[in-house]
């Protein structure tokens, strides 16, 4: 059980938070289809910045010094620089959609496309092969946190839910946790958020009370960005083995469907990430064949296929989509470029 | 189109439009490549020029003569592989260009690729060659994959026209639909290849069933290279797709719900049935694409493709932009792209670069394409358009992502039914 709690939530994670990325960049008018893009490029980035980081030493002297530490605070540096960059990444979608009022979904397509051409393009210059791994060790070696760290014995009892939160578990999780609460209530319960929102739903309003929606809208997008970055590294760091290689498996597009699942609303949001997640952990639970598993044997005894679960979350979205179509809340002005001169 | 001087014609002023995209989309990639020779050390400037040639030239690229020097000249391999990539990537574009012209993003062509790619292989391999001729065989897989594609098309295309649901977000799930039932079909069948012991991976080739393309003598033209008759059923489809467009009552139809969905239905068409109609069509285009492509009978079908969706339905949407929708015109933006591909493959063999950088290039010309407007503002030196010219766009279908996209008020009521004077008296 703690290992199906510690492995949803690894795939939960960045899709909750690049859902989140989805969130602020279409409330705020901009539909983000790039997700996926911004994902790759981030991941990318995030790795670059660990090799440099790796290349100059820092990993080997803080593991020499026995400092976890200092290894898990060089972590959110390359989370911050994955952010970053995804920032800057995103600033060509912002620019098509906002200032050139170009085709919001052909520009995100475009990026989606960019971004694993760019990447593979730089990774084979790079490493003479498709994947861009780390200098040296693996992801577990450096970032999993083990209750050994945290002040446990090896063979110490902490319970399943100790096992299943304290026991090898990355630190971005709980980072990501943390910024999707604040990040959550600063679009609910802030004057910057309710902006935001006013822009996504009627701009010519918005405007008319003197906000400037063509900043606001570039303020979405760049936040969706640095999220969409940052999950991209955290899916990297956690399922990939922080290795780049031009692809995050589609989880950008799933991250779309947690979105649309959950109407735009960020507690919705997590729950279908949640949901998510559990499938994508129970399909990939198949292949791995963790000794660790307790209750993962008796789904795989039950006889559906693998590819079942993966393909559930889409049907779901679809189906959800056909029965609450007129309930939805799609913000009302998305994928509409902003005129000044339409009321 | 009222003739008037020939840089003032809309058929001119598009092309040069996309003629602008394809030189700066290559001018990024040389200056990629430039950037990416000047910071790493192991490339010299010489071998940045080279790299630049070969995207420009690879096509014509002979490889190296004996003083090590880069050598052009016609090269049938290459020529006739162009030819042999450009068949799936005209048919995706193809498909997103019909859609397009009923006001539709298909970016659903990597799904109904793959539902035409297993369709057809299904198809082609379990029917013994021993009992039908493999020239049969190989026309129903055909007609199998296009069908198959047509399905999968149409599922957003009746979620588009019943629900109003956004077709983009509809694609998007059916595209990943595909992959992981694809994957799970081939996953249960016997088509993969044990024959092999490396390539279970893969599916058997159609060959090994006796079932390929006819090449109609043109690998004696190319020799050495991978075409066949594909590319002329390619070239047939774009022909009969553009009369049925341009010519038809049918065409015509579907054209005025891409322009005004309510406009056209208070005019007495069907455009319900229209948008799924136009679905399906495109479905079939790309599922014939899939079809063509695997039913060469030497290439190769990975099946595990849960995780990956299959580039050339993405490639598709570069080529219908690069068309301007245009069915015929479909057939260049294809070899273009194409021609691309070649290049890359070029690059990888003779340079220290790859062939990704083609990729990067052909996203570039995407990304301009979203824009294209402005781009055909800036020929005409025109500082501002109507507002009516610039949603009355046929790729722009306004594309509020997901759920109910309320067409009506996103619209502006301003769109000039397709085919109507407004359009051609702009100039």
């Amino acid at each position: 059980m703690a290992f199906l709690i510690r492995q949803t939530l690894i795939y939960a994670i960045p899709l909750m938070i690049v859902a989140l990325a989805g969130i602020f960049s279409e409330r705020s008018g901009t539909v983000n289809l790039a997700l996926e893009g911004i994902m790759i490029f981030g991941a990318f980035s995030g790795v670059v910045f660990v090799r440099i980081m790796q290349g100059a030493g820092w990993f080997a002297a803080a593991k020499a010094d026995d400092n976890w530490m200092k290894l898990q605070g060089y972590l959110m540096l390359a989370m911050l620089v994955a952010a970053a960059l995804g920032s800057i990444f995103s600033l060509l979608l912002a620019f098509a959609a906002i200032n050139l009022k170009a085709d919001q979904t052909i520009g995100g397509t475009a990026l989606n496309m960019l971004a694993p051409a760019l990447v593979l393009f730089l990774v084979r210059l790079m490493s003479k092969q498709n994947t861009l791994l780390l200098l040296s060790g693996d992801s577990a070696s450096w970032f999993l946190i083990k209750k050994s760290m945290l002040g446990f014995g090896k063979n110490q009892d902490i319970g399943m839910l100790g096992e299943a939160f304290l026991n090898k578990v990355y630190l971005t999780t709980y980072v990501c946790i943390i910024i999707f609460v604040i990040l959550s209530v600063l679009m609910y319960r802030t004057r910057f958020g309710l902006r935001l929102r006013a822009c996504g739903e009627n701009p010519q309003a918005a405007a008319s009370l003197g906000i400037n929606v063509i900043k606001m809208r570039y303020a979405g997008v760049l936040i969706s960005g640095a999220l969409a970055g940052m999950g991209g590294f955290v899916f990297a760091v956690t399922t990939a083995n922080c290795s780049a290689n031009g692809d995050v498996a589609g989880f950008g597009f799933l991250a779309l469907a947690v979105m649309i699942f959950g109407n735009w609303k960020p507690l919705n949001v997590a729950g279908g990430a949640l949901l998510f997640g559990l499938f994508k952990c129970i399909a990939a639970a198949y292949s791995t064949l963790d000794i660790n598993g307790d209750g993962i044997y008796t789904l795989a005894n039950i006889g559906i296929s693998s590819n079942v679960y993966r393909l559930l979350p889409y049907l779901i979205t679809l189906l959800v989509l056909m029965f609450t179509s007129k309930k939805s809340r799609a913000p009302k002005a998305e994928g509409i470029p902003y005129d000044k001169g339409m009321r | 189109m009222e003739k008037g001087r020939l840089t003032q014609r809309d058929g001119f002023k598009t092309l040069v439009a996309s003629l602008i995209s394809i030189v700066i989309g290559l001018l990024a990639g040389a200056v990629v490549i430039l950037i990416v020779g000047l910071i790493n050390p192991s490339i010299s400037l010489a071998g940045a020029i080279e790299g630049i040639k070969i995207v420009l030239f690879g096509v014509f690229s002979t490889g190296r003569n004996a003083s090590g020097a880069l050598s052009f000249g016609f090269n049938p391999v290459n020529m006739g592989n162009l030819f042999f990539r450009a068949t799936p990537l005209i048919l995706t574009g193809l498909s997103v260009a019909i859609a397009n012209k009923t006001g539709l993003f298909n970016i659903g062509a990597p799904g109904q690729y793959l539902a035409g790619t297993c369709a057809s292989l299904f198809l082609a391999l379990s029917i013994p060659s021993s009992k039908m001729a493999p020239g049969l065989i190989w026309l129903i897989a055909l007609l199998g994959g296009m069908i198959a594609g047509a399905l999968w098309g149409s599922i957003p295309g009746m979620l588009k026209a019943l629900l109003n649901m956004n077709e983009v977000i509809a694609c998007i799930m059916t595209n990943w639909i595909a992959a992981n039932l694809v994957t799970w079909i081939f996953d249960m069948s016997d088509l993969k290849n044990t024959a092999e012991g490396t390539k279970t991976g893969y599916i058997y080739k159609t060959s090994y069933n006796g079932v390929q393309t006819p090449k109609f003598g043109l690998d004696k033209i190319f020799r050495g290279s991978q075409i066949n008759g594909g590319i002329i059923v390619a070239a047939i489809l774009c022909v009969v797709m553009y009369i049925v467009i341009e010519k038809t009552t049918f065409g015509y139809e579907l054209k005025a719900c891409g322009a005004n969905r309510h406009a056209a239905k208070y005019a007495g068409i069907h455009d319900k049935r229209d948008i799924i109609l136009s679905m399906a069509i495109a479905g079939a285009m790309a599922g014939a694409a899939g079809s063509l492509y695997y039913l060469s009978g030497n290439t190769e079908f990975f099946w595990s493709t849960y995780q990956s969706l299959p580039s050339e339905g993405f490639t598709g949407i570069a080529v219908a932009l690069l068309a301007v929708n245009n069915p015929v015109g479909t057939i260049f933006a294809g070899m273009f792209m194409s021609m691309l591909n070649i290049s890359g493959m070029q690059l990888t063999y003779l340079t220290a670069y790859n062939e990704y950088i083609t990729d990067v290039i052909i996203a570039v010309i995407v990304y301009l394409s979203a824009f294209s407007l402005i781009i055909r503002m800036l020929i005409s030196g025109r500082k501002k358009i109507e507002r009516s010219k610039v949603t009355g766009e046929p790729i722009v279908p306004a594309a509020a992502a997901a759920a109910p996209a309320p067409t009506a008020d996103a619209a502006p009521a301003a769109q000039p039914a397709a085919g109507s004077p407004a359009k051609d008296k702009e100039d």
